[in-house]
């Protein structure tokens, strides 16, 4: 099997050496040279047949007939270069969108995470579902239970802060996350430059070393190779640079504010400027990250950790109240990264895919009506011998070379529009750095190529198989068939089309309605001129050296700060608040900030004594209310008595007070942050509700604080007015008036930070609707095309039919009737297609139920427009036809 | 039904073709015209090699591992491909030649049962 093999020149040259032999042999016994040639000749045989014998047994012949097939695909495709043109188009354009959208699915969902053995990550979520509180975090004893459990290699705690970077040219606010010193050491990753923290650092208070990321070295320090043991002051601490972490890395988390983290400062989380010996019952370590022991699965881990918290609430009862019912999740740390993406990807990845399945039909339609017109081209190699089989493959390759030019010019475009296309890819979708138009996705585009050119090569290949050759040689010269069964597939094809784009375009039009519900819900808020400008003040370790430590020390930057902001140009109003104040701020969404967002707090009086439940709060200066035009509906605002001296107050909103005071007047009434030594809150004033929280959520309680009683580091100054560009700059220049090392950012209008929570949804609606839209019109061409050819099929009957006297109306009635006929059977079967897809998409939509009569009716009424108008343009066509014409037309 | 005569008939000869190629290259190497004229010559022109059979058994032997061949000059300096028997071909011939030994016996016996006494 393996000999060298002969070639087949060498056989000719036996041969031809044989008849050489022999002629001369011949010529020997007295025939002269040409008799002697010939009778040699003679004598052989068939010497080409000898060859082709030769030939055929020496190779591969499927090989031969590939390239035989291939030269010939070729030649077919340039001869018809209208058809090429426009299959290759449909056929680009669906495998570049596929690709494209792969390649974010391939990015973020299929690659593991970049840390070492990803699967053994975890996200630890401490939960309180019996006070319906999640995600609530975890207190320092909790965590160094977990890591002696022999559950985990390493878990470590992670606290997102906000600090003032000073020692560069300008005060700056970045990005710090406050980890266990195990923290490198469980992701399994090492620093570019100097080393991570030490794993086994155990002692009291922050670690005074610091890492900072690739872009804060490139960006503060000028990439400065010697900036390994220098220091940097955070909020007038001073830590020393230990290492910097590779370009690229990226901390694990939901939003962009979680995973571009600029420095990383370590602690053990006890000791000042923490609690010497942090109370169980204090969650103050606000997420939890874990690398579970060799071996384990989540599963094992999950059980072993529900052991542990069962035993821990028998230990400690007084901190683990039975109603609070605490269980501590374990997550993949993958899922909890981009678990929130996953659905509306793959609802990307399934429209993509239904465009490019319509694209495939429209080009096997092509490929139908083209294979009627090379009827006689296959009935003759057919008569010539050629094989079914071999047929067939003839028209496989033609039609999976087609679709492979058409992915390749798809893939092509991608490449040239991949920068412009990633722009438009939302920022908050987790992974963008590693999208890339890696081999996983280009195997991908090859392979939907393939699988594209079988899908749409199929149907004409084996139609083909079934040419009647009497009948086809008998037409004289003209490609037409026609036959039966070809309209019957072809039928089937628009049929398939239509359902396939009412699926699409329903859950286009769903998604659309969400997105036009969410834009037009009443805010309950005013952001109309409304900018929020951001500033923080230091929080240094030591409390002594912190000059806002306490609200009566803030309060004269605080009116500081207002009086100065009234004073800029076309501001009319300025309210101060701390961050969490800012409505609908996606930054701060799923992120918690120590003592920001989520409160405990405990009623007075309460029936069901001690059992916490949890609201959303935020600190504000009186002015903020009136500033978003959120009206007062009982009692009264804060005001200047009520200062650090006074007793606290608190306005709620109305579903605040509903929830826990329905039928009675809510003024008055107390309750205390879930600490035994918290003082008592009073309502003093009950607000409207305003969507400031989630804009999709109706009613969220809430609770506002005085700002002058609570203090606040991360404050929002809001400011209402007819606001110049220049505003950003001239507030920070206000603010660092009064203190210099205050960095001031951001300068989002609440407009911007409105449609900024809407990123997401608006980038996959948009994405969706676009793709229903190349849906309806490959569909529309789809029917047309068909229709187009009935009708030109039928040109000679509709001749006799108007020469007999048919009125034009009912030759149009009857063209319309057969396009409807077939646009209305798709719809029904899409109709179910789409009551099954938008149940699988229900928790994508807002305000509209997935099975909406309107957008139904709408889409299907639609799509029924689209179709009677692609079947009018023929149908008048037919209205011209001149019956002498017509009947000559034979 | 014609075809499927002519394919026992081809086989037949086939398998005699390969034995008397066989047989032919025991005298030493020789290239396929020559191998043609042996056979022609010493069944005394009864039976006429059709040479463009010749190759395709020859190629087939030659797979078979029974002859090898390599390209040499004739004796009236020509080149020319020339095979010789193999040691396996040796074997085979051996047995061919029994085979069709018994064989034509018995079909000696069948057509001439007189002769058996």
């Amino acid at each position: 099997m393996f000999r060298r093999k002969r070639k087949a020149s060498d056989f000719s040259s036996e041969i031809e050496a044989h008849l050489q032999l022999e002629s001369e042999l011949l010529r020997e016994q007295g025939l002269t040279e040409e008799e002697a040639r010939a009778t040699a000749r003679r004598s052989f045989g068939n010497v080409m047949h000898s060859e082709e014998h030769f030939y055929e047994s020496t190779r591969w012949l499927g090989w031969d007939h590939f390239w035989q097939d291939l030269r010939y695909g070729l030649r077919v495709l340039r001869k018809a270069p209208g058809f090429t043109a426009i299959a290759v188009l449909t056929i680009a354009l669906g495998i570049g969108a596929t690709t494209a959208i792969f390649s974010v699915v391939d990015a973020t969902l299929l690659h593991p995470l970049p840390y070492g053995q990803p699967e053994q990550l975890v996200t630890l979520c401490d939960d309180l579902p019996g006070i319906g509180a999640h995600d609530v975090g975890m207190s320092q004893p909790e965590w160094q239970d977990l890591q002696r459990s022999g559950i985990f290699e390493h878990v470590s705690p992670a606290q997102f802060d906000e600090n003032n970077l000073t020692g560069s040219s300008r005060p700056a606010r970045v990005r710090i996350l406050i980890v266990a010193p195990n923290y490198f050491a469980l992701l399994g990753v090492k620093p570019q430059l100097g080393r991570a923290f030490d794993p086994e650092d155990h002692s009291p208070g922050l670690v005074l070393e610091v890492l900072i990321s690739d872009g804060l070295w490139k960006r503060a320090f000028g990439a400065d190779p010697n900036i390994l043991d220098k220091s940097v002051r955070l909020d007038t601490d001073l830590y020393r640079i230990v290492g910097v972490m590779p370009a690229g890395f990226d901390a694990p988390g939901r939003t962009p504010e979680e995973r571009n983290i600029e420095v990383w400062a370590a602690t053990s989380f006890y000791g000042a400027p923490m609690p010497d010996q942090p109370p169980r019952n204090r969650r103050s370590l606000p997420t939890a990250i874990g690398r579970l022991k060799p071996g384990l699965t989540i599963a094992a881990a999950q059980s072993r950790l529900d052991a542990l918290v069962a035993s821990l609430q028998k230990e400690f009862p007084g901190d683990y109240p039975r109603q609070s019912a605490w269980t501590v999740r374990l997550l993949p740390l993958k899922e909890s990264v981009v678990g929130n993406v996953r659905q509306s990807l793959i609802l990307l990845l399934g429209a993509v895919g239904l465009v490019l399945l319509i694209g495939c039909v429209n080009v096997a339609n092509l490929l139908l009506a083209r294979g009627s017109a090379r009827g006689r081209e296959m009935a003759i190699r057919r008569a010539l011998g050629a094989a079914h089989t071999r047929l067939t493959r003839q028209l496989l390759t033609e039609s999976v070379l087609l679709s492979l030019i058409g992915g390749t010019a798809g893939l092509l475009v991608l490449f040239c529009t991949k920068g412009f296309l990633l722009r438009h890819v939302p920022e908050s979708l987790p992974r963008l750095n590693d999208i890339s138009i890696s081999w996983g996705v280009l195997f991908f585009a090859l392979g939907a190529s393939l699988v594209a050119g079988v899908v749409f090569g199929l149907a004409p290949a084996l139609h083909a198989r079934r040419l009647d050759l009497n009948h086809m040689l008998k037409q004289e010269g003209r490609g037409t068939t026609g036959s039966g069964e070809q309209t019957r597939t072809r039928r089937i094809l628009v049929i398939t089309e239509f359902a396939l784009s009412l699926v699409l375009m329903i859950a286009a039009g769903l998604l659309l309605r969400s997105f036009w519900d969410l834009l037009n819900v009443r805010l309950g808020f005013n952001a109309q001129n409304v900018m929020a400008v951001r500033t923080r003040l230091p929080d240094p370790n030591d409390p002594k050296a912190d000059l806002y430590g306490s609200p009566a020390q803030e309060a004269p930057f605080l009116r500081e700060v207002l009086r100065r902001g009234r004073t800029l140009p076309g501001v009319e109003e300025v309210a101060l608040g701390d961050t969490a104040s800012i409505p609908l701020d996606e930054s701060l969404r799923n992120l918690k900030l120590i003592s920001e967002g989520q409160f405990l707090f405990t009623l007075e009086g309460d029936i069901q004594n001690d059992q916490p439940s949890v609201v959303e709060r935020s600190s504000v200066t009186p002015e903020y209310f009136h500033l978003l035009g959120i009206p007062l509906l009982r009692g009264r605002l804060f005001n200047d008595l009520d200062n650090d001296k006074a007793p606290q107050v608190t306005v709620v909103n109305e579903a605040f007070a509903r929830a826990y005071w329905p039928n009675e007047n809510p003024l008055g009434k107390r309750f205390k942050r879930n600490r035994a030594e918290a003082p008592w809150i009073t309502v003093v004033g009950v607000i409207a509700n305003a969507r400031t929280q989630s804009l999709a959520q109706d009613g969220v309680p809430q609770i506002y604080l005085d700002l002058y009683q609570t203090g606040g580091k991360r404050l929002a100054i809001f400011l209402r007015g007819q606001l110049a560009a220049a505003i950003p700059d001239q507030v920070r220049e206000q603010v660092q008036s009064v203190d210099p090392t205050l960095p001031v950012s951001g300068g989002q209008t609440l407009k911007e930070t409105v449609s900024a929570s809407l990123a997401e949804r608006r980038f996959s609606m948009e994405m969706i609707a676009l793709f229903a839209l190349t849906a309806l019109l490959l569909a529309g061409l789809g029917i047309y095309g068909v229709i187009s050819y009935m009708v030109s099929e039928r040109t000679h009957e509709i001749g006799i039919r108007i020469a007999l006297g048919a009125e034009r109306r009912s030759v149009v009635r009857m063209v319309l009737r057969q396009g409807l006929g077939l646009a209305i059977a798709g719809a029904a079967v899409g109709l179910i297609g789409a009551l099954i897809v938008s149940q699988l998409m229900a928790g994508l939509l807002y305000g509209v139920r997935p099975t909406d009569p309107m957008t139904f009716a709408g889409v299907t009424g639609l799509l029924l427009g689209v179709a009677v108008l692609a079947c009018y343009l023929p149908a008048r066509r037919a209205l011209r036809v001149d019956p002498l014409v017509a009947l000559r037309h034979e | 039904m014609s075809t499927q005569d002519e394919k026992e008939r081809l086989e037949l000869l086939q398998g005699t073709l390969d034995m008397l190629i066989l047989r032919t290259l025991i005298f030493g190497s020789q290239h396929g015209q020559g191998i043609a004229r042996a056979i022609q010559q010493s069944s005394e022109e009864e039976l006429l090699v059709e040479h463009g059979a010749l190759y395709p058994a020859l190629r087939r032997l030659e797979e078979r591992g029974w002859i090898s061949a390599k390209w040499g000059t004739s004796s009236n300096n020509r080149k020319a491909r020339f095979y010789s028997l193999t040691a396996a071909g040796r074997k085979q011939l051996v047995k061919e030649t029994t085979k069709w030994k018994r064989l034509a016996t018995a079909i000696g016996r069948i057509l001439d049962p007189a002769k058996e006494g």
